[in-house]
């Protein structure tokens, strides 16, 4: 028998406002896999990651996690179901009025003032994981660099041990030495913790370094799914001219 | 040439005004189960006391400086216009009446309503509309946390506690100015003017100012969350929730001064 995928979206549509942006969107992501999807800006890539977490409801389709149906799902319910996961977001979108430690912490106490100890503990454990000591256990996030600010966005996405990790463009704004430190810690955070890595990206690097195989989304779609050694010889075109950032070609 | 259509015409400011109202009823729909959302998930746990005091002495405490300086002043001046007015057919006594009753039942709540709504619903709108576009708001959900009972309750209760004690406050400091400067510059003896602010000083009057107050403290966070909340559009939207939530809170808390005085007094 074969196993269940993880996740299993199967024929997921949405549409905002006359403009499809996710067009009956297949796509299965097996256990302890790491998965990256590429596509333009604009392709759905986000709203896919945000389908799947009940940020956004489609219009249609289902979204299995670990078998379970997730859309329409609500309160206590899709509480459980996001305890699954951790999500790194582009932006880092750290807690501004909070200092770094409480951020990491955050899906530990729901942002209550608990156990204070014990959650200075637990987040100095995980900024180590991540590279950064404890100076920056009591600093605000608008003191740290951008670099820093997603390292601990990545310790906040881990601490609560999640079984899946969305990583939302995780080196878009970064110089290509971070991009890479982001990357290693990112592989890294895989294979130590076992977790199933869904990745949107459309850093190429990253995308190679990080992912076990490779999903281009176009217009709604999936038009291509490989392993990440294939990705400059897909023989699709649509890879094939998104890679190599040609203009001309079947993406307009 | 083609025939006119004058009922065509005629209908189409009506359908703009249709359009018009439907959208008012929308917005107020809107905004009612906002609320009604926010009270429904505050009562189950989780709780947040410490953002509700957080919030409490972000309100009321640090808009104090503010709300004593325009009662002051707002209270001198009162006076000073009672007295102008008042010299003019020999009724100048009646000053130490006039402010303490105009200070408590109108000027107290609604000043302070309106200073704070500028102070305190820009900040939330603007705080709330900014976590939305950085995707803050989408990081409290995948960490488990109801933005309702996180972020919004906390303020909502906050503001609804801390503008009676604002308004208490505000009074106090606003009938201290009239009897500043109507002591001091207006020559009024100090023991009469007092006799006679107490002597229309009325326990129903400080009832309706609080209730106004309570009334206007919710309108305030309300508009500051409820905008906030559905920012969208990256900078410009954040300044236009903060624009809609100040224009929003002062238009509600005068409409609802009208009707909470039109049925005490109407």
């Amino acid at each position: 028998m074969a196993s269940m995928p993880k996740i299993l979206l199967d024929d997921v549509s949405k549409t905002f406002s006359g403009n499809v942006v996710l067009d009956g969107l297949n796509l299965a992501v097996e256990s302890g896999e790491s998965l990256a999807i590429i596509g333009q800006s604009g392709s759905g890539k986000s709203v896919t990651l945000k389908c799947i977490l009940g940020l956004i409801t489609p219009d249609r389709g289902s979204i299995r996690v670990d078998g379970e149906e997730v859309v329409g799902l609500h309160g206590a319910a899709l509480d459980r179901m996001r305890a699954k996961f951790g999500m790194l977001f582009q932006g880092s979108a750290l807690f501004d009025s909070l200092p770094i430690w409480r951020n990491v912490t955050f899906g530990l106490t729901q942002g209550r003032r608990i156990d204070g100890a014990r959650m200075r503990a637990v987040a100095e454990e995980n900024l180590e994981r991540v590279g950064l000591d404890r100076r920056v256990l009591n600093l605000r996030p608008s003191e740290l660099s951008g670099g820093m600010q997603k390292r601990v966005a990545l310790a906040r996405a881990i601490a609560p041990r999640p079984q899946i990790i969305f990583f939302d463009e995780p080196t878009t704004g970064l110089d290509p030495i971070r991009a890479d430190v982001i990357n290693d810690l990112i592989v890294s955070l895989v294979d130590d913790l076992g977790v199933t890595a869904l990745t949107i990206t459309h850093d190429m690097a990253s995308a190679r370094k990080i992912a076990h195989r490779v999903a281009m989304l176009y217009q709604g779609r999936i038009v291509w799914i490989g392993p990440r050694d294939r990705l400059y010889d897909s023989g699709n075109p649509y890879v094939d001219q998104f890679v190599q950032g040609r203009a001309e070609g079947p993406i307009q | 040439m083609p025939a006119p259509q004058p009922a065509a015409a005629l209908l189409a400011p009506l359908t703009a005004i249709g359009r018009l109202v439907i959208a008012l009823f929308a917005a107020i729909g809107r905004v009612a189960i906002f609320a009604m959302r926010t009270v429904a998930r505050a009562v189950l746990p989780p709780y947040y006391p410490g953002r509700f005091v957080e919030q409490l002495a972000h309100i009321g405490w640090f808009s104090l400086p503010v709300v004593g300086l325009t009662a002051i002043f707002t209270g001198a001046a009162l006076a000073q216009q009672i007295y102008t007015a008042g010299s003019r057919f020999s009724a100048t006594s009646t000053v130490p009446a006039v402010v303490v009753i105009g200070m408590v039942r109108e000027l107290g709540p609604v000043l302070v309503g309106l200073m704070v709504a500028g102070r305190v619903s820009s900040a939330m709108a603007a705080e709330i509309g900014t976590m939305r576009v950085t995707e803050q708001l989408d990081a409290l959900a995948t960490l488990r946390t109801d933005s309702y009972r996180y972020l919004i309750a906390p303020r909502l209760f906050a503001a609804v506690v801390a503008l009676p004690l604002m308004v208490l406050a505000a009074n106090a400091i606003g009938i201290f100015g009239g009897w500043l400067l109507a002591v001091q510059k207006l020559h009024f003896n100090s023991a009469n003017y007092l006799a006679v602010t107490r002597k229309y000083m009325s326990f129903d009057d400080f009832e309706m100012a609080m209730v106004k107050a309570g009334v206007f403290g919710f309108f305030i966070a309300l508009m500051g969350c409820y905008h906030g909340y559905r920012t969208s559009g990256g900078a410009a939207g954040v300044g236009n929730a903060t624009r809609n939530a100040v224009v929003s809170a002062f238009v509600l808390i005068l409409a609802s001064n009208f009707l909470i005085t039109a049925m005490v007094f109407g």
